[in-house]
């Protein structure tokens, strides 16, 4: 408000558009070409370089944190490829181990089957043996009671027995 | 437009849509002379200082994880330069910062032109017709010099049938010509245009009836103009870019 006069002066000097009045050409232009030199100057020496070294340097750093990634990442498929390898070799080993530690037990089992078998089929034998020496001796044992008690039955009746006899018809009835 | 029409019935309404684009001196009255310190001088200052509160200042840590002011400063780089490299070629590279001064000086003096009361330097041809024939001149001085004489092979389109080609080099010589003026007036003709519309839907404010309406408008337009701001100054750049690869590789 305070340049009132000057605008009007201006509006007087270019009735219709301020941009036609060419007796401020003069004036712009030389402060265009300050204010291009200025920016030129600070933005070529200073701001461009600066800004493409740190997207160089970024760049950089994205570029070497992928290799170091990619890098890592073969590191850990080698990882679990030796993983995998160690797991089935030992899966295997302990099949080995488990097949072969059947087998003795197997082994031994047989054994000491064989050996159980052998040493029942002895007490068996010894005691079927046992068994018939005790019949043999109870049968024995028999015949000597029933001569007895047949002389003294044949006594009782008022007979009497001859030793001979009375054994044959023993050995005859034991027989039938 | 509705509205328009409607206001300039009612009369008395003031309207000053061009005031805002009036240069005058910051201390004291009287001409501008061209070292005169005036409101030009105000606004490519701050253009300036934001250029390098935005590129020096916000970069000054130089971190690999970038902060928030960093990232746009990379942004700006990255895209710009890959307009460079993608539109004018791997060998105009070198051209880069001159480029980048362009845009980053387009795009802040824009943006500061869109705070109330601020005044835009890019809104006048004075500014925007330097910018178009720096470029011009660049590029014709490059082509020649990269090229010598086989620069003027540009306008002579070998693929055309021989007796077409004088007509197609007329035609392209006026277009080459023509170019510095679009390339200038569409960047000032677009910030001018939208500016003034702005402030012609203020003068309706003073309207009571009228003043919402004229208070959405405002909104809408000021929202056009902030994606303007920023693609006449990208489209200043690719045509830059353009031309530059034209000068660099003149063959069709």
């Amino acid at each position: 408000m305070a340049t009132e006069a000057t605008k009007a002066a201006g509006e007087a000097a270019a009735p219709g558009m301020p941009q036609l009045d060419f007796s401020n050409w003069g004036h712009q232009i030389f402060w265009l070409m300050v204010a291009l030199v200025v920016i030129y100057f600070v933005l070529s020496r200073v701001a461009l370089p600066r800004i493409g070294a740190v997207l160089a340097e970024r760049q950089g750093t994205i570029t070497n944190d992928i290799a170091k990634a990619e890098e890592l990442k073969k590191k850990a498929a080698d990882a679990e490829v030796a993983y995998n390898k160690a797991l089935a070799d030992a899966r295997s080993e302990a099949n080995d181990i488990i097949a072969e530690t059947k087998a003795e037990i197997q082994k031994d089992l047989d054994a000491a089957l064989a050996k159980a078998d052998a040493e029942i089929a002895a007490k068996t034998s010894e005691g079927e043996k046992a068994i018939a020496e005790i019949r043999e001796n109870a049968l024995e044992s028999v015949k000597v009671v029933a001569k007895d008690t047949t002389k003294e039955i044949v006594a009782a009746m008022g007979g009497k027995a001859d030793a001979k006899t009375i054994t044959s018809a023993v050995n005859a009835r034991m027989k039938g | 437009m509705a509205t328009e029409a409607n206001g300039a019935e009612e009369g008395g309404l003031v309207f000053h849509p061009m005031d805002q684009f009036i240069v005058k001196p910051l201390f004291g009255g009287g001409e501008v002379g061209i070292f005169t310190i005036s409101n030009v001088t105000l606004w490519m200052a701050l253009a300036v200082l934001a250029v390098i509160a935005l590129m020096v200042l916000g970069t000054s840590r130089r971190a690999t994880i970038p902060g928030r002011t960093q990232s746009v400063a990379e942004l700006a780089y990255g895209f710009v330069y890959k307009m460079v490299e993608d539109v004018a070629g791997k060998d105009a590279v070198g051209f880069f910062p001159y480029i980048m001064t362009l845009f980053m000086f387009i795009v802040f003096a824009n943006f500061l032109g869109l705070l109330p009361m601020a005044f835009t330097p890019t809104s006048h041809f004075a500014v925007t017709v330097m910018l178009a024939m720096l470029v011009f001149l660049t590029v014709t001085i490059v082509g020649f010099v990269k090229n010598g004489a086989a620069f003027l092979g540009l306008f002579w389109v070998s693929s055309a049938p021989l007796a077409l080609r004088p007509v197609l080099a007329i035609i392209e010589i006026i277009s080459y010509f023509v170019r510095p003026v679009s390339h200038s007036i569409r960047l000032a003709g677009n910030v001018m245009a939208g500016h003034a519309v702005i402030k012609v839907f203020a003068g309706f404010a003073a309207i009571a009836v009228v003043s919402p309406l004229s208070v959405v408008a405002i909104t809408a337009m000021y929202g056009l103009e902030v994606l303007v701001s920023f693609i006449q100054a990208y489209v200043f750049t690719i045509l830059t870019c353009v031309y530059l690869k034209d000068a660099l590789h003149p063959s069709h």
